[in-house]
């Protein structure tokens, strides 16, 4: 049971401000989720380079665990350190091994998410405050999504915060609450889907992953997330390339979007898109039930 | 004529200060500003005054109206005009989920779409939505009128009551015991009343076809289970 | 062996899988296709109160002296945000109950019981009656998916309001009325047609789920200018997380309502298989209130088979604040009364068996719309009578209390109990009798 925003960049703009927009939005849906909160972004990247985005404890030594990836040969490795965050972008080669690393490396640090472009993070607490933590308002991107969380029947941790990554570039928010998700979990452990938590979000993240494994699209994902998922959903999924908006056949949970010349964005509620730029000119919509949503950068 | 701006003005003072209007009141015209999608605006007003609402609002915004006439100049959130008793509501964009939602009285008018749930469990409340509406609309409708220029979307008038559907395009579906029925001499009188009290003038009455109850789901009965 | 010795016969033996009840059941769904509806409560068997013993005070606890040291049993309700808060003499409330499943005499007798008393009454799908507002000094109105007779001058006339979200008898379920009971008056205040069955919705029309509840509780306190406590009422089923949402959707009051929890009609097999009995459902209620920092500050009322005052002293010590009587306020009033019993046998039943509350035959004039029926219950009588019967469950909490050394009811505490039981030990979260075993904690 959650706020979701997202807002997606049609044209590249010297003045890039998709995370201070972003940031807006997020802090406007804390009624709907003031437990956690969390966000991806989509910025510059690089094909032959992935950035990790690593969670540790407070003060973990970032530029020390760097070090010790070089000096398997794993590098050459760059760090930014974001409050209890740190992306490391690394030579696209060498991830595997250093997921493989990591466990012995650094125990206490977990891989939040893997992309060219993407950046994710997520904790605890009110919306505004984890954007502040994060710096959200000053990072550049095409675009971003993000969440709210009121909890309904899973632990308020930073493992049950949205976004949930589903691969490389991908990742997902959700407001709803699943009904079959304890059996879809068994299943895909079955598969060989690592699931973390006991949160239904993360089981769909983890069935569309799933799907793309067994050589579906992302359309195709989520069109049959549409058959076997069962409960109330609003999903928002990021891609490397833009995002996609789906909702469950009867709909219940809110979803209105805004697009102009200039971007689309989407939210739970008006409210969150009051600031955006233009607003009053944007074509304001709510998507359909049972239809997948995509839009893509040229 | 109270201009009462929301960005700088507390929602809860506004709404007090309506309610507090007696019924002679000569505070009759109310603008409120910069709504920004704000929930419960101009909720449970009973006194025959003017409000004009300048942008887009949020969830259940004129919500158990009685007597006033609420204009939206822009958007509404989910369940505008909810519990309706009487008067007026008048959205100039488009409304969300569950607009008129167990309305009992009043006129409401979208000249936009209305999306799901359209008039759900409508309870004697008028309905004239000059754009489409979407599905489960009319769901459990007991009575009043639904008049829609555009399409409706699907499972329209499920499990419906006493409510008269009016649908000028195409009806994607038809949910559990709403039937077409023929458009009466006394249908085409209301339909008349009705688009002409929301400012409708370039359409005609029999362009329209009449759903309602077929009435099989007023006595529980063992072959009509798979509606139940 | 001659041919005069005697072979015994094998005793004739039924089944304990398909009893009797079993068996009708299955040839009576046989001979309908319907499932069965009736009224009334769980019938069978399930863990509850009778399973838990107060410790009372011994030589390391001292008790207080009979009537003449105080015990205090007020409660007030809903002080979170609500201006007006509702303040209660004793910690019994009347459960929601409407007119339509009951009588308007019936509805008047609970309010005058209840005010003569100094508690609430609550309405029920179906709106609120000008009886009823006029004979209860307290009266919370219920919000439900219906909407039944909702409007705003009766909403600005209540006390409290209660969201429904679920009943103790259906959690998930909507409210079912016979058209038996679809009387001119109830279709008129429901706007239905006389005489149909009625179909309630089990979702509420205009939001779902704890985020967009926030949303419609701000309408109801806008719509209220901020006076009126908000409950909200939960059927017990996840406990825990639907007490914690309640909270953070920003309600005053939490509602939860066990399994044995009555209703006007439903289907026999919802109301027997779904659901949790109210001893399993109050501690993880608590637990969530507690993990909020919001004990005591947003109250929790419970219901569903409180019959006396030690079961009012046992919820009160699991943690809530107040409880919900139903059943027994309508057997307090005379519903199943022995002396009706020929009636009863005429109806095909037996006086403490009846429960097609929905067929409106009532003949204690109860659960009827029938005037020649409901004009048999005397509303001040039967008004007198609830009052006693709540006296007497106020004195009965009083007194355990007292026992334990409490000067006002709330300082009861779950350690102040054991079990009897294993089940009951693991549902209530106190030590099994003579032990300091509770299952499930501490690693067992």
């Amino acid at each position: 049971m959650c706020g979701i925003v997202g807002l997606f960049l049609k044209k590249d703009d010297k003045d890039n401000r998709l995370g201070a927009m972003l940031a807006e939005m997020l802090a406007v849906m804390s009624d709907r989720g003031p437990d956690s909160a969390g966000f991806a972004v989509y910025g510059a990247g690089d094909t032959a380079r992935h950035k990790l985005t690593l969670r540790g404890p407070e003060g973990a030594d970032w530029t020390a665990l760097a070090r010790g990836l070089e000096e398997k040969d794993l590098g050459p490795v760059d760090v930014v350190v974001r409050d209890t965050h740190a992306v490391l972008t690394v030579p696209a080669a060498s991830v595997a091994a250093i997921r493989a690393a990591l466990p012995a490396l650094a125990p206490d640090v977990a891989v939040v998410g893997e992309g060219e472009r993407m950046e994710l993070y997520k904790e605890v607490g009110l919306p505004a405050e984890i954007s502040a933590r994060f710096g959200l308002a000053d990072m550049r991107g095409t675009h971003g999504i993000g969440h709210t969380r009121m909890a309904t029947e899973s632990a308020v941790t930073t493992n049950g915060a949205h976004p949930f990554t589903t691969g490389l570039d991908q990742c997902l928010v959700h407001n709803g609450s699943l009904s079959n998700h304890n059996l879809l979990r068994r299943k895909l452990k079955r598969e060989g889907i690592a699931i973390e938590t006991e949160n239904d979000s993360e089981v769909a993240a983890a069935y569309l992953t799933w799907r793309m494994r067994e050589g579906d699209n992302l359309g195709e994902a989520l069109e049959h997330a549409l058959i076997d998922l069962d409960g109330f959903f609003t999903f928002v999924v990021g891609t490397e390339s833009g995002f996609g908006v789906v909702r469950d056949p009867i709909a219940c949970k809110p979803a209105v979007m805004a697009e102009t010349e200039d971007y689309v964005a989407f939210a739970s509620e008006y409210r969150a898109l009051v600031g955006l730029p233009d607003i009053e000119k944007a074509h304001i919509f709510e998507p359909e039930p049972a239809r997948v949503y995509f839009w893509e950068r040229q | 004529m109270p201009n009462v701006d929301l960005s700088t003005t507390p929602l809860r003072d506004l709404n007090a200060a309506l309610h507090a209007l007696a019924a002679d009141t000569n505070e009759t015209h109310w603008v409120v500003e910069n709504p920004a999608g704000r929930h419960a605006i101009a909720v449970g007003v009973d006194v025959p005054v003017q409000i004009e609402i300048n942008g887009h609002v949020g969830y259940y915004c004129a919500g158990m109206n009685d007597a006033a006439s609420i204009v939206v100049n822009g958007n509404a959130g989910v369940g505008l005009a909810e519990n309706m008793m009487s008067g007026m509501v008048h959205v100039k964009g488009d409304a969300s989920q569950a607009a008129g939602a167990t309305g009992h009285g009043g006129l409401l008018v979208i000249d936009g779409n209305a999306s799901a749930r359209c008039g759900i469990s409508m309870k004697g409340i008028n309905i004239v939505v000059k754009g489409s509406i979407g599905h489960m609309s009319a769901f459990m409708a007991q009575a009043g009128a639904l008049v829609v220029l555009g399409d409706a979307g699907d499972a329209l008038g499920d499990s419906i009551y006493e409510a008269r559907l009016y649908v000028r395009g195409t009806v994607k579906s038809l949910g559990a015991d709403c039937i077409e029925k023929p458009l009466r001499e006394e249908h085409v009188e209301e339909l008349k009343s009705l688009l002409a009290a929301a400012g409708v003038e370039d359409v005609a009455p029999d362009e329209f076809r009449r759903y309602g109850s077929a009435r099989k789901l007023y006595n529980f009965h063992v072959d009509n289970v798979d509606a139940y | 062996m001659s041919k005069t010795d005697h072979v015994p016969h094998t005793v004739p033996r039924k089944s304990a899988t398909f009893d009797d009840y079993t068996m009708s059941e299955i040839r009576r769904a046989a001979a309908t296709g319907i499932y069965d509806i009736r009224g009334g409560g769980t019938k069978k068997k399930v863990p509850h109160f009778d399973d838990i013993q107060f410790l009372g005070a011994s030589m390391s606890r001292y008790p207080l002296e009979g009537y003449r040291e105080k015990c205090d049993t007020s409660v007030v309700l809903g002080a979170r945000f609500a201006k007006k808060p509702i303040e209660l003499k004793i910690p019994v409330t009347i459960a929601g109950m409407s007119f339509g499943s009951l009588s308007a005499q019936a509805k008047e007798a609970l309010g005058r019981g209840a005010s003569a008393m100094g508690t609430s009454t609550t309405t029920g799908d179906g709106g609120m009656t000008a009886e009823e507002r006029g004979h209860s000094k307290t009266l919370v109105y219920q919000y439900l998916p219906s909407r039944y007779g909702m409007n705003l001058a009766d909403l600005r006339k209540a006390d409290a309001i209660e969201i429904v979200i679920g009943q103790g008898a259906k959690p998930g379920g909507g409210g079912m009325l016979l058209g038996q009971k679809i009387s001119p008056r109830v279709a008129q205040m429901r706007t239905l047609p006389e005489g149909i069955d009625q179909r309630s919705a089990c979702r509420h029309p205009d939001w779902t789920g704890p985020d967009d509840l926030e949303i419609k509780i701000e309408e109801l306190r806008e719509l209220t200018d901020w006076e009126k406590p908000i409950y909200v009422k939960v059927g017990a089923a996840r406990p825990y997380y639907d007490t914690a949402l309640a909270v953070k959707s920003g309600a005053d009051v939490v509602v939860l309502d066990g399994m044995q929890g009555g209703t006007a009609a439903t289907q026999e097999v919802f109301i027997e298989n779904v659901g949790l009995p109210i001893l399993a459902a109050i501690r993880p209620a608590v637990q969530a209130l507690q993990d909020l920092g919001m004990h005591r500050k947003v109250q929790l009322i419970v219901s569903g088979g409180v019959r006396n005052g030690a079961d009012v002293a046992k919820c009160l010590a699991l943690g809530a604040d107040a409880v919900s009587i139903g059943t027994a306020a309508l057997i307090a009033i005379g519903d199943n009364d022995p002396a009706l019993e020929a009636e009863y046998a005429k109806l095909g039943t037996t006086a403490g068996a009846y429960d097609d509350w929905h067929e409106g035959l009532d003949p204690a004039g109860i659960t009827t719309q029938k005037p020649e029926l409901a004009s048999r219950l005397d509303p001040i009588k039967a008004g007198r009578r609830l009052a006693n019967y709540l006296a007497v469950l106020t004195l009965e909490c009083q007194t355990i209390a007292r026992a334990c050394g409490k000067s006002h009811v709330h300082n009861l505490e779950p350690e102040d109990l054991v079990a009897l039981t294993v089940e009951a030990a693991a549902m209530a979260q106190v030590p099994l009798a003579g032990t300091s075993w509770i299952p499930g904690k501490n690693g067992y």
